[in-house]
């Protein structure tokens, strides 16, 4: 970036090349023990690729943020390796890793302008002054903060001073940057601004970026691929399609998504027995996860299940289960059709057209959905 | 001395209350949901204010008067008692003295204290109770076990008389008031500025000069000077450390009036009380005066 004369195009092209040469990060048995009755981190290994915008995915306690902190170096390995282009970085501290990191609190320092602030990580690596001053005005321009150099931190909003921090994370080009929630704090709508933002930097600048969220809406509208977390393990990795569509696991499946699940007395076979109906099982929706194979249960998303008042309105080959209406939810473009499924009254839901309004509440009808458009999982 | 570090907490706090209400005070006033003061309360407290402060002015104007003895209220209007004060060698020198051993005693008091302040602050438990506990002791233990203390174990080392023997002395009842001021500072402080700073690529000590401690200055100035006056007025480890070489200006005072019936402390009183009046003055104005400028830019 040092060619650079500081316009958004150039930063975008060269941007592109640096993608080509990005940094990988390897994690291979990486393993964070506080001497708690399970580890924070068990044993987790993955593999980022460059130029990649991978997701930290999982509830809170799930050792997604430990996972991030360890590889930003503000904790220290128990076990396993971290690997950054290649070189092993486990033993080296945080400020010699060469990686940005956003904060949820922004964490910007209070007692300097928005330039000194950005122009930090600069000064630190002693960058000559009118270069310093070339690429704060380039990054500012980037994030869209033309004109707020001299404010302070507390004279701008909290989605203004999250940008502030971006443009401070990645001013001084580092191997990857590390976003810890920074959205969590933002309002619903400064959010979703603020997620296109990031996805927008990310194709310009077009490093590798680490981002840890327990937001699956912005996991799946942000990732190109997503490490689902559960209890310090790394669940299910892959695109957000994948994750949403053919997850491995029941715990996969409910975490990204709503779904419609039934559990399966017996092994996932051509046909299987669910209460008093007989299901049809395409061998393809079936996960190769190795649990699928003794303790299963089928996932149907609200969007693939169908609606209908009698028995011989299912379409051929469909599987189907008798349903009772508990409620309905207006939803606007759409109407949540919420469901008691089988005879043990299994909580579910349906998304149906919002202008299909025949149903009512408490009306007994027939769910049903394709056989491929079904998941069966491990449980 | 339990009084003064009473005063310490409430002049941060008050400066602090102070800088919160700001320009727009009369809002602030009317919005503080406290009933109003009622006027023999207020009475009360011009009373006790002025039983406090009263006999400290007292000496400012002794100190303009021309006799050779002590006279209240002074006949005649002289600056005898200054001129005696500037042109005596062992006066002067025993101002410098205690200049010198407050301000080295002051900066070593700062270094420690802070030190002290921050290590206390990333520890937790048991252990940073027991460690703050023994730090303050000097504030609590009689000033003359203390002296004596340091009295015997200084002769051992040969640092009686000396001044790098006032200034360890000196440093260590110091330390407590920037620990407290210190400490006080880091609750406000935010540890995630420092994980932003490593994760930008400064070091530890690059960290805490350039994050750390402009964000607590104001506690570090604080307790500083209250550093520099604790051992500025300190007398009774001073009295045992002297030598007929080396004095510090309560010393000095103490045998004016004991050997010599001498009027001339009533000048050194005088610029004494002035003197560490303006110093507080100074820094507790210091700060909005600044902040006014900010906000002007």
């Amino acid at each position: 970036m040092t060619t650079s004369t500081g316009t958004l195009a150039d930063r975008a092209t060269e941007g592109a090349s640096h993608a080509r040469s990005g940094t990988g990060i390897r994690l291979r048995g990486v393993t964070k023990d506080y001497g708690l009755a399970i580890p924070a981190v068990d044993d987790i290994s993955l593999t980022i690729e460059p130029g990649e915008f991978m997701t930290l995915l999982g509830p809170s306690g799930s050792g997604k943020t430990t996972t991030l902190n360890l590889i930003a170096g503000f904790e220290t390995l128990t076990a396993g390796t971290i690997e950054i282009d290649g070189a092993d970085v486990g033993r080296l501290p945080p400020h010699r890793r060469n990686l940005g990191m956003l904060f949820q609190n922004y964490a910007l320092f209070p007692h300097m302008t928005v330039a000194q602030n950005v122009a930090y990580p600069l000064r630190e690596r002693r960058v000559p002054k009118a270069e310093i001053a070339r690429k704060v005005r380039a990054v500012l321009e980037l994030v869209q903060l033309t004109g707020r150099d001299t404010n302070y931190p507390s004279q701008l909003s909290g989605g203004q001073q999250q940008r502030v921090a971006l443009a401070r994370a990645i001013v001084f080009d580092p191997r990857a940057l590390l976003l810890d929630e920074p959205l969590g704090a933002l309002d619903r709508n400064l959010r979703a601004a603020l997620q296109s933002e990031i996805r927008r930097i990310h194709r310009e600048v077009g490093s590798t970026f680490v981002f840890v969220t327990h937001d699956q809406e912005e996991a799946m509208n942000l990732s190109d691929r997503i490490a689902l977390f559960n209890n310090g393990r790394i669940e299910q990795v892959g695109t957000p399609e994948d994750l949403y569509r053919r997850p491995e696991t029941l715990f996969t499946a409910r975490f990204l998504g709503d779904s419609n699940v039934f559990e399966l007395d017996e092994p996932p076979a051509a046909r299987v027995a669910w209460e008093d109906r007989a299901w049809a099982i395409d061998g393809a929706t079936v996960s190769g996860h190795e649990g699928a194979r003794s303790r299963a249960a089928i996932v149907v998303r609200p969007e693939d299940l169908g609606i209908v008042k009698d028995e011989g309105a299912i379409p051929p080959g469909a599987n189907s289960v008798r349903a009772a209406v508990r409620d309905i939810e207006y939803m606007g473009s759409y109407r949540t059709v919420l469901l008691d499924l089988g005879t043990r009254g299994l909580r579910g839901r349906a998304r149906l057209d919002a202008f299909e309004s025949e149903l009512r509440v408490g009306e007994d009808v027939v769910a049903w959905w394709r056989p491929e458009r079904q998941r069966v999982v491990a449980a | 001395m339990a009084t003064d570090l009473d005063t310490l907490d409430a002049s941060e706090t008050t400066t602090r209350a102070v800088a919160a209400r700001g320009p727009r005070r009369r809002g602030a006033r009317r919005d503080r949901g406290v009933d109003p003061v009622p006027w023999w309360l207020t009475a009360i407290g011009i009373v006790v204010s002025v039983y406090f402060i009263l006999p400290t002015l007292i000496v400012i104007p002794m100190s303009f008067g021309s006799a050779s003895t002590f006279q209240f209220p002074p006949k005649d209007w002289s600056l005898k008692q200054y001129e005696n004060f500037f042109t005596d060698p062992t006066w002067l020198s025993s101002l410098g003295n205690s200049f010198l051993v407050a301000i080295l005693a002051s900066i070593l008091a700062s270094i420690v204290g802070t030190a002290a302040a921050i290590g206390l602050h990333n520890l937790t438990g048991r252990l940073s109770r027991f460690v703050r506990t023994l730090l303050m002791a000097s504030i609590v233990a009689p000033a003359i076990v203390i002296a004596v203390a340091v009295y015997i174990t200084f002769l051992q080392w040969h640092l009686t008389g000396s001044l790098l023997g006032y200034v360890i002395a000196h440093a260590t009842i110091g330390v407590p008031y920037v620990l407290i001021s210190v400490t006080s500072a880091l609750g406000g402080f935010d540890p995630k500025l420092l994980r932003a700073s490593a994760s930008l690529g400064a070091g530890p000590l690059r960290s805490f000069l350039r994050v750390t401690m402009p964000l607590i200055s104001r506690g570090i100035i604080t307790g500083a000077i209250f550093a520099f006056v604790v051992s500025f007025d300190e007398v009774v480890i001073a009295l045992f450390l002297r030598s007929p070489m080396f004095q510090t200006m309560p010393v000095q005072m103490y045998n004016s009036v004991t050997a010599e019936i001498d009027p001339t402390i009533s000048a050194s009183s005088s610029l004494v009380v002035v003197g560490v009046t303006l110093v507080f003055l100074l820094v507790f104005l210091l700060p909005q005066l600044v902040r006014k400028r900010g906000q002007r830019r």
